[in-house]
């Protein structure tokens, strides 16, 4: 071992020399920073990143067209292309975008929004109350499922004046303020897709939106080249020239690339979760976990109640007891998170905080079980259940393992199954399975990102639905009435009330609140600054 | 010539039906695997109703019977088309060419370094047999040919780039930076270096220890005697009587790695971010691209049967002593 370090050590003195040579002959460029064999980082030697963001996307997103895409990277990359009419901030509030002010009638059911002035697309055409009307209700009406559920509440739409967009609800529908993000609807231009075929546009290939920034060019397989848009509508932005968006699939490269500053800013899965505690050790970056308020990704462990015993709810209650949620995030996510307490997570409106998970208790998680009548048998097991890995990473492989050793504790086998994503998705979408884990947005409100997956009339056979076939009516009648209560004080009690049920029948069993770190050079200004963090459309991030 | 006419001519008529026959297999077996572009989509997209997966899988052309759909795809690719990812939103072979030079540089520098050092180790180490050279020779063959190249890519990059930032850890060519074409040129060549000696070392230690096999092997035989007998010198011997002799198995091998100089780098391609063929097919299936990923097998297909019959020529070439028949 000592042999070993002073090995390593030699070979760093031999580095360092070689590096002050090839530096000066200007052969190495920003990427200043490196790491040495035995796993030491200097800080960057600051060499002035200039007016160009390097950053990494993964996976790279097939088209960068939001609404037709709606992949997490999509998002990201394409949210500097395209702009929603609002933005949010870390609380949620609604904040001027495309829309420069708006306005909600006092009954609650006409929403007007005025444009910015001089918003054009990336091809110079103006952006109209014309371009919005059309993205809204016929654009992503057409092609996303998620904004098609909420807008066809839209009982009217009309173009005031080409600077403002109206639109008219059939009734009061308190959670569509939350829909106006680029995530949400995309504002898209109405002379490129009008009467087309929106999927088979040949237009999908060179996204036009009225963003800071235009897609100039993507090598596939490489990197995606985002340049300044000159003609954007807000003065003095964006600062910066160019966005390169890396592809680098391997994820020790994507640790060695932000180490060495090659790329900025990382963010998601980009860096697995045990490289974290490293770059927070690192003075030169921000470790930065906020900036998913508006998503609030929930992890849970799925469970398929027409397995039996899944149906009974003792069981459930029993199984998530026997899991230290704490340790979990600890452990498997590096304290990066917290333990989930409630179906609704803390960062969207309406959690209630009051509302707990059942306690980590072996031991009484042991007596409900008996209490069933669920008796061990000669192996010690009471019965045996296949859990299938979540492909979305390593880690998720490792909960797997981790909830196998605690269900053990309680006696419940567990068979650990593997898939890739195209198989776990059609065997969720199918209700073939018996427990899997998830994570899945919430978007801002209970209404448009919890309430999926606990109603009963949204058992359907597709992913992201309710696909354990929970049945509870309560739920159901406090969910439809949550949804078109008028008043935020009203939908609060209703929604404490649907939290406080649903921990009860536990029909999933939360895990975690997920949070993705978001690494980037502490140079780099306004990196993470609204509830949707890089989904913004950094006109104002800069280099200090 | 006639006769090699004829002989190519037949191997190609062959040929044909053999690309036909993969081709269906190819499409039985892609549509095996379980779940389809439809659920990827849905999955990823974090929300998904009936409509949309109907949207998608009429735009795929999925809600067709699967006879029809292997009609549609294998007419389609008797024409030479290879059909339209409909994920990416553009032609198959628009994305196989994009992306076939940055694999075909890759491959063929490693399949040049892996031949000519390979051959070379190979023969010196015959030559100075049972001395410290060949037991170096050996013994580096042996852990090339034993270490998983994957590991072996991770080293060179903790080495090369983290240690000694001499080359650059991924990417084909430094993005961003304006270059004349030379500066590009090479840039991209320090890019290269890697992943091309990653991909070449587990070939390099098989051509080694098949020329050193082959050409001790090629020296006991009674004409090397005769030529040694007779005067002639040995550095003449050791190339054209033993070397030639002795490449046979080395070129049936050689025919087997070019067949798989586009598919065969998937692993390298990803350490490494080489944007190539490789990792395109990768993704293509964990997204059940189907077009896609069947127009990868087959331009990989094509390859092996164009490199088998290439070998076949090379014997000819190298050894009088074998013919063309057919």
């Amino acid at each position: 071992m000592n042999e070993e370090s002073k090995k390593t050590d030699a070979e760093i003195a031999v580095a360092m020399d070689r590096r002050g040579v090839l530096r000066s002959a200007a052969w190495i460029g920003a990427a200043a920073a490196v790491t040495s064999g035995a796993g030491v980082i200097e800080p960057a030697t600051a060499q002035a990143p200039g007016n160009v963001l390097n950053t990494v996307i993964l996976p790279e997103p097939p088209l960068l067209v939001l609404g037709l895409n709606n992949q997490g990277p999509t998002l990201i990359v394409g949210s500097k292309i395209y702009e929603g009419l609002l933005k949010y901030d870390a609380k949620l509030n609604p904040l001027p975008g495309l829309a420069k002010s708006w306005e909600i009638s006092a009954d609650s059911k006409t929403y007007t929004f005025k444009l910015q002035d001089g918003a054009t697309f990336h091809d110079g055409k103006p952006c109209t109350a014309e371009d919005v009307v059309f993205s809204i209700m016929k654009f992503h009406m057409e092609v996303s499922p998620r904004s098609r559920a909420i807008f066809q509440r839209i009982k009217e739409a009309k173009v005031l004046d080409p600077q403002t967009a109206q639109f008219t609800l059939e009734a009061p529908f308190e959670p569509l303020i939350m829909m106006f993000d680029v995530t949400a609807a995309a504002i898209v231009p109405k002379h490129l897709y009008d009467g087309t075929d929106f999927r088979n546009n040949p237009n999908n290939t060179k996204p036009i939106g009225t963003g800071p920034f235009m897609l100039k060019e993507w090598v596939r397989g490489n990197y995606i080249h985002l340049a300044k848009y000159d003609g954007y509508w807000k003065k003095g932005e964006p600062v910066l020239d160019s966005i390169y968006y890396r592809i680098i699939p391997d994820s020790a490269n994507r640790t060695l690339a932000l180490q060495t500053g090659q790329v900025s800013l990382t963010t998601g899965s980009d860096i697995e979760p045990f490289e974290v505690p490293r770059f927070r050790q690192m003075p030169n970056m921000t470790v930065a976990t906020n900036g998913w308020e508006m998503f609030a990704p929930l992890a849970w462990l799925d469970m398929n109640h027409r397995v039996k015993p899944l149906d009974d709810k003792r069981f459930r209650r029993a199984l998530m007891m026997a899991i230290d949620r704490k340790l979990i995030v600890d452990r498997l996510w590096f304290g990066i998170g917290k333990p989930a307490s409630s179906p609704i997570a803390s960062a969207t409106r309406f959690h209630d905080s009051s509302v707990a998970m059942p306690a980590y208790d072996v031991k009484a998680a042991n007596a409900l079980l008996d209490e069933m009548g669920l008796k061990r048998g000669a192996d010690g097991n009471r019965v045996t259940l296949k859990l299938m890995h979540l492909p979305y990473g390593e880690v998720w492989t490792r909960l797997g393992e981790y909830v196998k050793q605690a269900a053990a504790q309680i006696g419940v086998n567990l068979t650990l199954e593997s898939t890739d994503g195209a198989g776990w998705n059609r065997r969720v979408g199918e209700w073939d399975y018996e427990l899997t884990f998830n994570f899945v947005y919430q978007w801002g409100d209970p209404t448009l990102g919890v309430q999926r997956t606990y109603i009963s009339s949204n058992i359907q056979k597709i992913t992201f639905t309710n696909t354990m076939g929970y049945k509870n009516e309560r739920v159901d009648e406090l969910f439809v009435a949550a949804a078109n209560a008028a008043s935020s004080a009203e939908r609060q009690k209703l929604f404490s009330e649907v939290q406080k049920l649903l921990v009860e029948d536990m029909p999933v069993g939360w895990l975690i609140e997920m949070a993705f770190p978001t690494i980037h050079d502490k140079r780099l200004q306004n990196a993470v600054v609204l509830g949707t963090g890089v989904h913004a459309p950094y006109g104002d991030v800069r280099f200090a | 010539m006639g006769k090699l006419a004829g002989y190519l001519g037949r191997r190609l008529f062959k040929s044909i039906f053999v690309i036909l026959a993969i081709v269906v297999v190819n499409f039985g077996l892609v549509r095996m695997a379980p779940g389809d572009p439809a659920a990827v989509i849905a999955g990823e997209s974090g929300a998904a109703d009936e409509k949309f997966m109907a949207q998608l899988r009429q735009q795929f052309g999925l809600d067709k019977p699967m006879h029809e759909q292997l009609w549609i795809y294998v007419s389609n690719v008797a024409q030479l088309d290879l059909g339209f990812s409909y994920r990416q939103q553009a032609p198959v072979s628009k994305l196989l060419l994009d992306r076939l030079p940055a694999t075909l540089l890759l491959t063929l520098s490693a399949f040049a370094f892996a031949l000519v050092t390979g051959v070379a180790l190979g023969a010196l180490a015959a030559r100075k047999v049972g001395t410290w050279a060949d037991s170096a020779i050996t013994v580096l063959a042996l852990s090339c040919y034993a270490t998983p190249i994957f590991w072996v890519g991770l080293m060179l990059i903790l080495l090369f780039s983290v240690a000694l930032n001499w080359l650059p850890a991924f990417g084909m060519f430094t993005v961003g930076v304006p270059m004349t074409p030379i500066e590009a040129a090479l840039d991209v060549g320090k890019h290269l270096i890697l992943p091309a000696l990653t991909l070449g070392l587990f070939y390099m230690a098989i051509y080694a220890r098949l020329t050193r096999a082959s050409m001790l092997e090629v020296a006991d035989q009674d004409f090397v005697k005769t030529a040694r007998a007779k005067g002639v010198a040995p550095g003449r011997i050791l190339r054209v009587h033993i070397l030639r002799n002795a490449l046979l198995p080395v070129i049936s091998f050689a025919g087997i790695q070019a067949g798989q100089l586009i598919g065969g780098s998937i692993l390298v391609e990803t350490v490494f971010a080489w944007p190539g063929i490789g990792r395109l097919a990768f993704e293509s299936l964990l997204q059940r691209d189907y077009n896609l990923l069947l127009g990868v097998f087959f331009c990989t297909s094509v390859m092996v049967i164009l490199f088998n019959l290439i070998t076949d020529l090379t014997y000819a070439a190298i050894d009088p002593r074998i013919e063309v028949t057919g």
